[in-house]
């Protein structure tokens, strides 16, 4: 789970880290990614493992669009910039679920006939479901190839941008070609996330909302920008859960998280890993 | 020059002035009950979102968790009038002073968060807020208080059929919460707000106290918040965690506010003039044709108000009256 | 002596932008700061405006230590600045901002009122009153700040490269203003890293290069001194 975490995390940071817009809606793309492993399941019939490319390049387009359409105008107005993006963002999160409860309605339904569901292996005497740990495994190899791709040209790039946008612009390097393909970046991160996670979690127009929540807090306690404070902030999460979740009533779990963030933060306010 | 700003004060304040006659007539026509549950609901959300503005929009700091002090408000009226049979008409204001405090007390770590940090941490703590309620039996837990009729009064702020009485009751809510803003304004701590919003290093370099000034901004915008709550308590006749306390109540209530303009004292009434019969609208007549039509084009109003008018949909006002000047 | 710097050091993260800085500020005379860049000007004017807190060594302001008092404590002991990168209070107008300043030393909003509108006549913006404060050309905005921190009542005005960047014409009129200023009983120190643009208009400098103090002088006898020569201009230029 935390793996999962830290991967819809490490997406909502590069947004961040890029161009300093935290993405209300990146739930609501979660939500998208699942709803597509669904219906191409439907349609196609093909494996969520399989289709998890699909959804990928999927989300890349639709966050390449997001961009285009909206996020470029925002970041171009000249008031309230901060709030302009906090709530188009939003608005764009209102607006998904709706699409999303519009089209399927509000119903719970869950990706049926995964040919790893309901299996399991035995290690060591743990019995680990497959469907989990393929998501781990797959998670760990998506991080490793973002990972990758910021050692990468279009990574130094990106970097780059980062730093310092005026001069980003003066040797040429495009600077809003690079924040398109950062949201799609940041976008086919999440759908990878989604579509595993589809493979063992049910789907449902709101499901993106309480996903968004931990990944705010794993972004926020990684420290905004840091791709490896999302590692091991997401991992550290899906730990304080599963040990609350074991010690007291399982309602606490999510109040531990909470908890432990705050209690992060007021010693680092800018997360674990985040620049001071 | 200097008398300009007086002016506009003066101006401002008999606007106010005229507004307020107006809303105080406005329903004695109108017999239709839904129509006045939607004037009753938007002067709610006028006072609420113009709370919200007194922390987000002048001191600059967007909290995404004013539910809780809205919860707070409604939970300490609703619990001293049901357990202890205190009359709300007082409760409200216990209410509005706890949620006063919790900002304080929640201010107290976060404002030395900046930005983005200190707007997830309130959403967080908001969150904590709320599942504590959920998992907590004493208040009810998941199920929520009904607050007992015990027939029509004022010192209980309660109605049986009447809408009436809710409607001057929300109506000076929002007026004293304008009127607060109104003073704000004018005042040494508006300036200094307005300050720290714009530029922190600037404001501490001229004297400014950045932290008190956010202590300060949070505490009257957690009490007005919690009077709201109580307020809305007493209306409803029953709360429980999801409607109080939610972290969407926390952007219900931040959203007439940005879409009017933050840091105006019209903006979020004329957000809330706007959005709430929007948002009621869409759903009583697109919401059950399809649901999450209206979600639909409410989230997409959102995106285009927040793209097309970022200073806010008072910004439209403001040109027409350039313009008419001009010309 | 209105302010004196002793033994300051300040270091971020390891690399050391003052070491060991002392000199004094005598009252209403107007100090240069200059040095080449990087050389420590404007984090010194951070901590004698109490934004940082130097690692070692003290600041005092009339004898009394400020360094460390933050810069609420600086500004209200009569200590104020300008930005290097301007700061303006962009949603409001000039008269408000410039009222921001005043709020330190008034109560109640019309004094303060009243009290800008004297600084704004001051400094030749009272036309611009009611604009909003983003709508100003760079030149006049640099003028706002100066406004905003003479609105504090300061006894000590810090001024981080207000004539940088601005034509012959404008950098002119910013003297003036400077030495408006002075006349008023106000004490100047001014970084800036143009040493044409200074001079002239300083009693003495102080010269800092890589953090260090190089020396302290009247401009004739800065101009001539070997060692600034060459921090400025390079081993080749020094005469030998």
């Amino acid at each position: 789970m935390g793996l999962i975490y830290a991967l819809v995390a490490a997406g909502l940071s590069l947004i961040f880290g890029l161009m300093d817009v935290v993405n209300f809606a990146h739930g609501e793309l979660l939500m998208l990614a699942m709803f597509a492993v669904f219906v191409l399941r439907g349609v196609s019939g093909a494996d969520p493992l399989l289709l998890m490319p699909v959804v990928a390049l999927l989300l890349f387009g639709a966050g390449m669009a997001i961009y285009r359409g909206l996020i470029a105008r925002a970041l171009s107005v000249q008031f309230n910039r901060g709030m302009v993006q906090i709530f188009v963002t939003f608005g764009l999160a209102i607006f998904l679920r709706g699409a999303a409860q519009f089209a399927f309605g509000g119903e719970f339904k869950s990706v049926t006939g995964h040919w790893l569901a309901d299996r399991s292996v035995n290690l060591a005497g743990v019995f680990l479901p497959l469907p989990q740990l393929a998501a781990g495994v797959v998670c760990l190899l998506a991080f490793a190839a973002l990972l990758a791709v910021s050692r990468t040209e279009f990574g130094r790039a990106l970097e780059a941008t980062r730093e310092d946008r005026e001069a980003v612009a003066l040797i040429g390097i495009d600077r809003d070609r690079i924040f398109a393909l950062g949201w799609a970046l940041g976008c086919a991160t999440v759908g990878i996330a989604g579509a595993m996670l589809a493979g063992f979690y049910y789907v449902n127009p709101n499901v993106g909302t309480s996903f968004a929540l931990i990944a705010y807090v794993t972004v926020a306690l990684g420290g905004f920008g840091s791709m490896l404070g999302a590692l091991v902030a997401g991992i550290l999460i899906g730990e304080v859960e599963a040990v609350t979740a074991a010690l007291f009533e399982p309602a606490w779990k999510q109040i531990g998280v909470f908890g432990i963030y705050l209690v992060v933060l007021m010693v680092r306010p800018r997360g674990l890993f985040g620049k001071l | 020059m200097e008398n300009g700003i007086l002016a506009r004060r003066r101006r401002e304040l008999i606007t106010g002035a005229v507004v307020l006659a107006a809303l105080a007539v406005l329903p004695l026509p109108i017999a239709d009950v839904y129509t006045r549950n939607l004037i009753i609901i938007t002067l709610l959300f006028a006072g609420l979102a113009q709370a919200w503005n007194i922390l987000g929009g002048y001191c600059g700091q967007i909290s995404l968790g004013h539910a809780l002090y809205f919860g707070a408000g409604a939970y300490v009226a609703t619990l001293l009038f049901v357990n202890a049979g205190f009359p709300p008409l007082i409760g409200m204001f216990v209410g509005g002073a706890v949620g006063g405090l919790l900002a304080l007390l929640v201010g107290w770590p976060c404002f030395r968060l900046s930005g983005h940090y200190y707007a997830i941490a309130t959403v967080v703590v908001g969150e904590i807020g709320y599942l504590l309620f959920l998992n907590w039996d004493y208040v009810g837990g998941a199920t929520g208080v009904y607050v007992p009729f015990k027939g029509d009064s004022w010192l209980a702020l309660q109605f049986k059929t009447q809408k009436l009485p809710y409607h001057y009751v929300t109506l000076a809510f929002a007026a004293a919460a304008w009127f607060a803003a109104w003073l704000i304004e004018g005042s040494r701590w508006g300036f200094a707000w307005r300050a720290v919003r714009d530029d922190v290093v600037a404001a501490r370099s001229l004297g400014v106290r950045v932290f008190a000034s956010k202590m300060a901004a949070a505490a009257i915008s957690g009490f007005f918040t919690g009077l709201g709550g109580a307020i809305f308590a007493q209306y409803v006749g029953y709360i429980d965690p999801e409607s109080v306390l939610g972290g969407q109540f926390s952007i219900l209530i931040a959203l007439p506010a940005v879409l009017g303009g933050v840091g105006t004292l019209w903006g979020p009434v004329v957000g809330a003039a706007v959005l709430m019969p929007v948002s009621e609208l869409s759903r009583s007549y697109l919401g059950g044709s399809g649901r999450g039509f209206d979600l639909m084009l409410y989230g997409a109003l959102i995106v285009v108000v927040a793209l097309a008018r970022p200073q806010g949909l008072v910004s439209l006002l403001g040109r027409r009256r350039e313009r008419a000047r001009a010309a | 002596m209105l302010l004196e710097v002793r033994g300051l050091s300040k270091s971020f993260g390891g690399v050391a932008a003052n070491v060991d800085i002392s000199f004094v500020v005598e009252q209403g005379e107007i100090l240069g700061l200059i040095g080449p860049n990087g050389a420590g000007k404007t984090s010194l004017f951070n901590s004698i405006s109490g934004e940082v807190t130097p690692d070692a060594g003290e600041i005092l302001l009339d004898g009394r230590r400020i360094s460390g008092l933050g810069p609420v404590a600086c500004a209200e002991a009569g200590i104020a600045r300008t930005f290097q990168v301007v700061r303006s209070f962009d949603s409001m107008t000039v008269l408000e901002n410039v009222m921001v300043g005043a709020f330190a030393r008034h109560r109640t909003s019309r004094a303060a009122m009243a009290a800008a509108g004297d600084v704004l006549e001051f400094c030749g913006l009272a036309p611009r009153a009611g604009r909003p404060a983003w709508s100003l050309s760079p030149p006049e905005k640099r003028r706002l700040e100066v406004a905003r921190a003479l609105a504090t009542q300061p006894r000590l005005l810090l001024l981080d490269e207000m004539l940088t960047g601005l034509t012959p014409t404008e950098a002119q009129s910013g003297v003036q203003l400077i030495r408006d200023v002075r006349a008023r009983g106000v004490t100047v120190i001014m970084v800036e890293h143009v040493m044409e643009v200074v001079l002239p208009l300083v009693g003495r400098a102080v010269v800092l290069n890589l953090g260090r103090v190089l020396t302290i002088g009247r401009p004739e006898e800065i101009v001539k001194n070997p060692e600034v020569i060459r921090a400025y201009l390079g081993d080749r230029y020094v005469a030998h």
